[in-house]
């Protein structure tokens, strides 16, 4: 009886909803999917109406989402937890491992049999948007700042190498600490306009940051080459020994008798970049614990508390914004060293989408979430590679996915900074209850 | 009466063209406490506020323990001996009570520890509750909370507004009992904005009345609870 008093509004809730999802997708489909212009035999012009694959389309949405809705529905009504509610807890025990587990897999990489130079160029990448990762993680994760535009100071880092490599023939050690203080230097810049920003508008105005860095590295022609780019960006050496492919005096197969081989620097490169990200991490761990950290996760909270503690918001964020732009400007300049040719391509607003993408999966503030973000996606797009356009579509449909199922991102319960005695983590699911 | 430790002498704070302060002067000697009643909207958080520095009073002067501190940037005034807890409570959510409490201690650059410890023997629940998430609080117990973070950088002159509000009775008498304790043990100062204008003026030396932006009324608290313009006011009528 029970049943059928309540199966009737959640039927009907759903069919609702499905028809509405139904009809945005007609909106969005009719011009979009329905209408196509084809060139003709004769050279012109001519509009091809598709109506059946619109049909079609808005059928699949009606159903997907009348599906999702009723399962939810029904779900929530058995009131047994939640999936995640019995999960969380076994999870954030194994969650103890996995950390150190990954560490260790990083670490142990090169020397697993069977990994070549593919897999290798692989983890390089991986590491690259792990670190990326870490650095906005900063800023968006902790300090709360939405920031579109983080792909402004990775090409700030890859062209203060490149540059200054090129006119002033430094090393890329040299140039490194360097690269990372330029971006700082433009973290700050962007911050101080974006003080009193918060939000939607804050994040705008990073947008546009970021578009107009692109836009002067693209037509700042006579010193970035525009879209030319620079190429010839020298490779970094070892302590001064240079990874040459024919060995010879010097080099780094030479110094340590090895047989010359061009693996070397790709692993040397692969243990550069791990060592990079793990700084990051290692400096973001630090600061989490103290009263820096701790005053970007209260800003996070409530800007107005902390302005009634006494807290100095605008030292506060334009550290966040120098901390996280600095990591991106270190990525920046490996990302120049390995490729050893960049240009503003290598620098559009998606590459800020995928970092802002991954920070977000990975669950604000989480170092173990973003690591497992940045594996999952940009793992995951080496291995759709074959689904070609196909590759963006599954990639949407599995964030929504992630989202669906886990709404604060892939681990997203936080750890007090101060422990008491046992550490006690503060789960996903009393964080989704909460009014934060 | 001995040289105030708080004076607000003819303060006015606009937001935009709205004038929320219209010249208003108080005065708060040390050791006391003193509450300021009035209708929503009447400016009380704005005063606050004002002391502050945030927003900024446009013209008249704010004197604490004979300094000037009228045109302080708020991080320096916050940490020159006052605190404020502030309306509707703010506490963080996501973190812990523990760290919620280790915040207001931070920028003062202070030792928490004794801090903690009077927060504890003050509001035992707080103690009990160390490692909650502060978001997952009852309303009393985030009270208590925003009290203690406020009172951990051991400042001179509370800052309290509307502890009160959207509690119970039995609790807010808890939370009014604990300020009481505090001013007589401690000899702390405190400036108290209430809506609840019967129990703040049993538990205050002094109020003052605000009305749209204007003091149109002080003295004591008693006098105050005597007078029939507030009893209609403010108390609902008898
Ligand atoms: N940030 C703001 N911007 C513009 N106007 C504001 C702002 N804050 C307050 N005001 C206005 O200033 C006046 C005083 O507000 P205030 O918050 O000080 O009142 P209050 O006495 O604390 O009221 P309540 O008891 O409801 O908290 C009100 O008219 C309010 O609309
Ligand atoms: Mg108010």
């Amino acid at each position: 009886m029970s049943l059928a008093r309540t199966r009737r509004p959640v039927l009907g809730a759903a069919l609702k909803d499905a028809g509405l999802a139904a009809l945005v997708a007609a909106g969005l489909f009719l011009p979009m999917v329905g209408l196509r212009t084809d060139v003709g035999p004769t050279g012109a012009l001519f509009l091809r109406t598709r109506w059946t694959d619109v049909l079609l389309l808005m059928a699949i949405v009606f159903a997907g989402r009348f599906l999702l809705r009723f399962w939810q529905e029904w779900r929530a009504e058995r009131h047994g937890p939640s999936v995640q509610k019995r999960l969380a807890g076994p999870l954030s025990r194994s969650g103890r491992f996995v950390a150190p587990v990954l560490l260790l897999f990083a670490l142990l990489l090169p020397a697993i049999p069977g990994i070549g130079r593919y897999e290798l160029d692989l983890g390089i990448l991986v590491l690259t948007y792990v670190m990326l990762g870490w650095g906005l993680n900063i800023v968006v994760g902790l300090a709360g700042l939405l920031d579109l535009g983080y792909v402004a100071f990775y090409a700030v880092g890859a062209y203060s190498y490149a540059l200054l490599a090129q006119y002033f023939g430094l090393s890329f050690w040299i140039c490194l600490p360097l690269a990372g203080l330029l971006a700082a230097f433009w973290g700050i810049l962007l911050g101080f306009p974006v003080l009193r920003l918060r939000g939607d508008y804050l994040a705008i105005v990073t947008l546009g940051f970021g578009e107009i860095i692109r836009l002067v590295l693209l037509n700042w022609v006579s010193l970035t080459g525009g879209p030319n780019g620079i190429s010839g960006i020298p490779r970094p050496s070892f302590f001064g020994l240079a990874f040459t492919a024919g060995g010879g005096p010097g080099s780094f197969a030479d110094f340590f008798g090895l047989e010359p081989s061009p693996t070397h620097r790709v692993v040397f490169l692969y243990y550069l970049i791990l060592a990079l990200a793990l700084l990051t991490n290692w400096v973001t761990l630090r600061l989490r614990r103290q009263p820096l950290g701790r005053a970007w996760e209260a800003m996070r909270e409530d800007e107005i508390a902390c302005r009634s503690l006494g807290i100095n918001i605008t030292t506060t964020k334009l550290t966040a914004f120098a901390l996280g732009a600095m990591f991106g400007g270190f990525a920046g300049a490996f990302f120049a060293t390995r490729q050893a040719f960049i240009s503003p391509e290598s620098f559009t607003f998606i590459e800020s989408a995928i970092i802002l993408a991954i920070v977000v999966l990975g669950g604000l503030g989480s170092q173990l979430g973003v690591a497992i973000a940045a594996l999952v996606l940009i793992g995951g797009f080496e291995v759709f590679r074959d689904l070609q356009e196909w590759r963006m579509l599954v990639f949407g449909a599995a964030m929504v996915l992630i989202m669906i199922w886990k709404p604060r991102g892939l681990v997203g319960s936080r750890n007090p900074t101060v422990a008491l005695g046992e550490k006690r983590t503060i789960s996903a699911a009393m964080v989704a209850e909460g009014r934060g | 009466m001995s040289t105030p430790l708080l004076e607000i002498r003819e303060v006015s704070t606009f937001y935009g063209a709205v004038e929320a302060l219209k010249g208003v002067s108080i005065s708060v000697a040390p050791g006391e406490i003193v509450t300021l009643i009035g209708a929503n909207g009447a400016g009380k958080s704005t005063l606050l506020m004002t002391i502050c520095g945030d927003p900024r009073a446009r013209s008249g002067r704010v004197i604490f323990d004979g300094q000037d501190i009228t045109e302080r940037p708020t991080h320096h005034i916050m940490r020159g001996g006052i605190a404020q807890s502030p309306e509707g409570r703010r506490v963080f959510p996501r973190m812990s009570v523990h760290e919620n409490l280790l915040l207001g201690a931070q920028s003062q650059g202070i030792d928490p520890a004794p801090g903690l410890e009077q927060a504890f023997t003050l509001f035992p629940r707080l103690e009990e509750r160390q490692a909650q998430r502060a978001g997952t609080l009852s309303g009393g117990e985030q009270q208590m909370l925003a009290i203690a973070r406020a009172l951990m950088s051991r400042p001179r002159l509370l800052l309290l507004d509307e502890p009160s509000l959207g509690l119970a009775p039995l609790v807010s008498k808890q939370i009014f009992q604990a300020i009481r304790k505090l001013n007589a043990e401690t000899g702390l100062t405190v400036l108290l904005v209430e809506q609840n204008a019967n129990q703040a003026l049993r538990l205050a030396h002094r109020g003052y009345v605000l009305v749209t932006g204007r003091i149109t009324m002080s003295g004591t608290g008693r006098e105050l609870l005597a007078r029939p313009e507030v009893r209609d006011a403010y108390l609902g009528g008898h």
